[in-house]
């Protein structure tokens, strides 16, 4: 398989990648390089065989559903760029 | 009095008890090392008042009769271990000016130990590479020289781009290089594909991924999640044995890490390999191996044979099909990973008009190439219509090549000896420029183990026709680390001890 120009423009969109129309050939060429190393994969026999999940077979732990930490804004918002009255700034979303 | 940068972890560790060295003599011996070796470009971040404090605390605990393992011992973190307050960027622009507000839980191991911080190691960005060449800090040198380079030669190029100087390997290329110049004891490393192993066997030292779930994650920038293990770099088995010690064990805030008493792994140095069986996988034999990496496995397993062990020759039918499947299921997980720099919470924050613009812009600038080809290749293979040709396929061939192993070891077999590397460390600037599927192929013999979340070991063997470290890889059971450190042992008393480079970078 293969990736045309319009496929790498729409990747990094979905990957929220701003990329200049000048590197799209070269990207283009890097990624199908990957891809066609990845090839050879389609055809090996995988009928019947369970995806991975866990590498390590393992019971998922389970704790006490309770409140452990919390009120740390300021810790949490410490290495924000931006911020105001306790909370992260953003560009205005809602019209 | 003998330079105290020349001893190893345990010798330290021996001294600062019998109160001949104290911790801030040799915490001091360090930073003057790493003062004149910043042309290697090894460190990112030197913490030097802070080294000298925990230096002090550790000598004050001695004077009271007490100490930790690691009491006093001057170790480098890898700028992947978040650090409370101190530089943590997984040497990435992205992260520009983070500083955690927490520790990561395989630092805050070594700190309860008693170990001393000297500062932050640099490595790829994102621990995406394998010769420390995507780091925004720019290249580590090896203190290896090339091949028919004299010291003044090489020193001349360090200023520079560092073409022509060696890679220590990567992603832990930093760690590596400070541990193989002493500039530190020992330091924490991390491995998602070999970022341990490949730097290891490229500096002539010892290193070890451990089974997944054997060090906490918690506090560690994530890649790869269920790739991703911490574990050491050190100058010999021993080293990193203690360290190992140290850096493992249980921790509720990471529910992937295994909940079992950590053995002392030091004692499994020295123990006798006798009787157990090795395993050769012919899959290992790869068409252009450099006869000399093929003649150093083969005297490897002489070495053990030599020792008492049994070798066989085994198959793990799927090796050719890991490092492929790897490049699906790592940037796949990384692409999920790394969504979250997005220039609002932490870091670098460009603008770009509205909130998508905002994302998109702090993501191009804040990101190196390696990292975004990779994320673009890990969104496309998650993409609608494309999962589950790529990315659930690569997961069933995982669980193949695990099979695969475990057929092996359900034969009796203790552990495996492989080759390390492909080859020898390279020059700077000399792969993947054109053609990144070239770099990715160093991860040739290591990756399968990630992918199996099983322990590999990488000891020092010997060195190339060309004077450069050649290392063999143990791969070993889930969580029998002491089995790799008894084997790994046996080789090293068998290898013929490399003596590392004089200082000629200083």
């Amino acid at each position: 398989m293969s990736v045309d120009q319009a496929t790498v423009r729409r990747i990094a969109r979905l990957a929220r990648i701003a990329v200049e129309p000048h590197e799209i050939p070269h990207l283009q060429g890097e990624i199908n390089a990957i891809l066609s190393f990845v090839e050879e994969l389609s055809a090996v026999d995988v009928e019947g065989v369970e995806p991975m999940t866990s590498v390590i077979p393992m019971k998922l732990p389970m704790r006490e559903d309770v409140v452990t930490d919390g009120e740390i804004a300021a810790k949490v918002l410490a290495n924000a760029p931006l911020t105001e009255d306790g909370f992260f700034v953003v560009p205005k979303v809602v019209e | 009095m003998t330079d105290p940068t020349s001893l190893t972890l345990a010798q330290a560790r021996d001294a600062l008890r019998a109160k001949t060295l104290s911790s801030v003599e040799l915490t001091r011996a360090y930073l003057d090392n790493i003062g004149k070796a910043k042309g290697l470009n090894a460190y990112v971040e030197v913490t030097a008042d802070k080294a000298l404090q925990m230096a002090a605390a550790s000598d004050a605990k001695f004077a009271r009769g007490e100490g930790g393992p690691l009491e006093g011992v001057a170790l480098g973190i890898k700028d992947l271990y978040a650090t409370e307050g101190v530089h943590t960027q997984a040497c990435s622009h992205i992260l520009d000016g983070f500083k955690p507000q927490y520790e990561s839980t395989v630092t805050a191991h070594l700190w309860r130990d008693g170990a001393v911080m000297l500062g932050k190691l640099n490595m790829d960005e994102f621990a995406m590479g394998s010769s420390n060449e995507t780091s925004y800090y720019g290249p580590v040198a090896s203190p290896w020289l090339p091949p028919n380079w004299d010291g003044a030669r090489a020193k001349a190029a360090l200023p520079g781009d560092k073409k022509g100087l060696l890679t220590p390997g990567g992603s832990s290329g930093g760690s590596a290089a400070a541990v193989a110049a002493r500039l530190c004891v020992a330091a924490t490393a991390s491995d998602t594909g070999g970022s341990i192993r490949q730097p290891a066997a490229f500096t002539g030292i010892v290193g070890i991924k451990p089974t997944y779930g054997r060090c906490s994650r918690y506090g560690m920038v994530a890649f790869a999640s269920s790739l991703d293990q911490a574990g050491p770099l050190a100058r010999d088995m021993r080293d990193a044995a203690i360290m190992l010690t140290s850096m493992a064990g249980h921790d509720p805030k990471d529910s992937t890490c295994y909940d079992a008493p950590v053995p002392n792994y030091e004692a499994a140095v020295g123990r006798s390999v006798k009787g157990m069986t090795i395993g050769i996988p012919r899959e290992y034999r790869l068409d252009g191996m450099p006869a000399e990496i093929e003649a150093l496995w083969r005297q490897g397993a002489e070495w053990l044979k030599a020792a008492g062990a049994k070798v066989v020759d085994v198959s793990l039918p799927h090796t050719r099909h890991a490092l492929p499947a790897y490049y699906i299921v790592a940037p796949a997980e990384a692409s999920s990973n790394l969504a979250r720099y997005d220039g609002v919470r932490y870091g670098l924050r460009e603008d770009g008009g509205d909130i998508i613009g905002l994302y998109e812009r702090t993501r191009a600038r804040g990101f190196g190439a390696e990292v975004r080809r990779r994320l673009m290749i890990g969104t496309y293979v998650l993409s609608a219509g494309y999962y589950d040709a790529y990315y659930v396929r690569a997961q069933k061939i995982r669980t193949l090549i695990k099979r695969d192993f475990e057929t092996v070891f359900a034969e009796g077999v203790d552990a495996i000896l492989t080759p390390a590397t492909p080859s020898p460390a390279f020059g700077i600037g000399e792969k993947g420029s054109a053609d990144p599927v070239e770099m990715y192929l160093n991860d040739v013999f290591t990756v399968t183990v990630n992918m199996a979340g099983l322990p590999g070991l990488v000891a020092p063997a010997g060195l190339s026709s060309a004077g450069l470290p050649m290392g063999l890889q143990l791969i070993g059971r889930p969580f029998d680390e002491e089995t790799l450190f008894s084997i790994g042992a046996a080789l090293e008393q068998s290898a013929p001890k490399l003596a590392m480079p004089d200082a000629w970078w200083a």
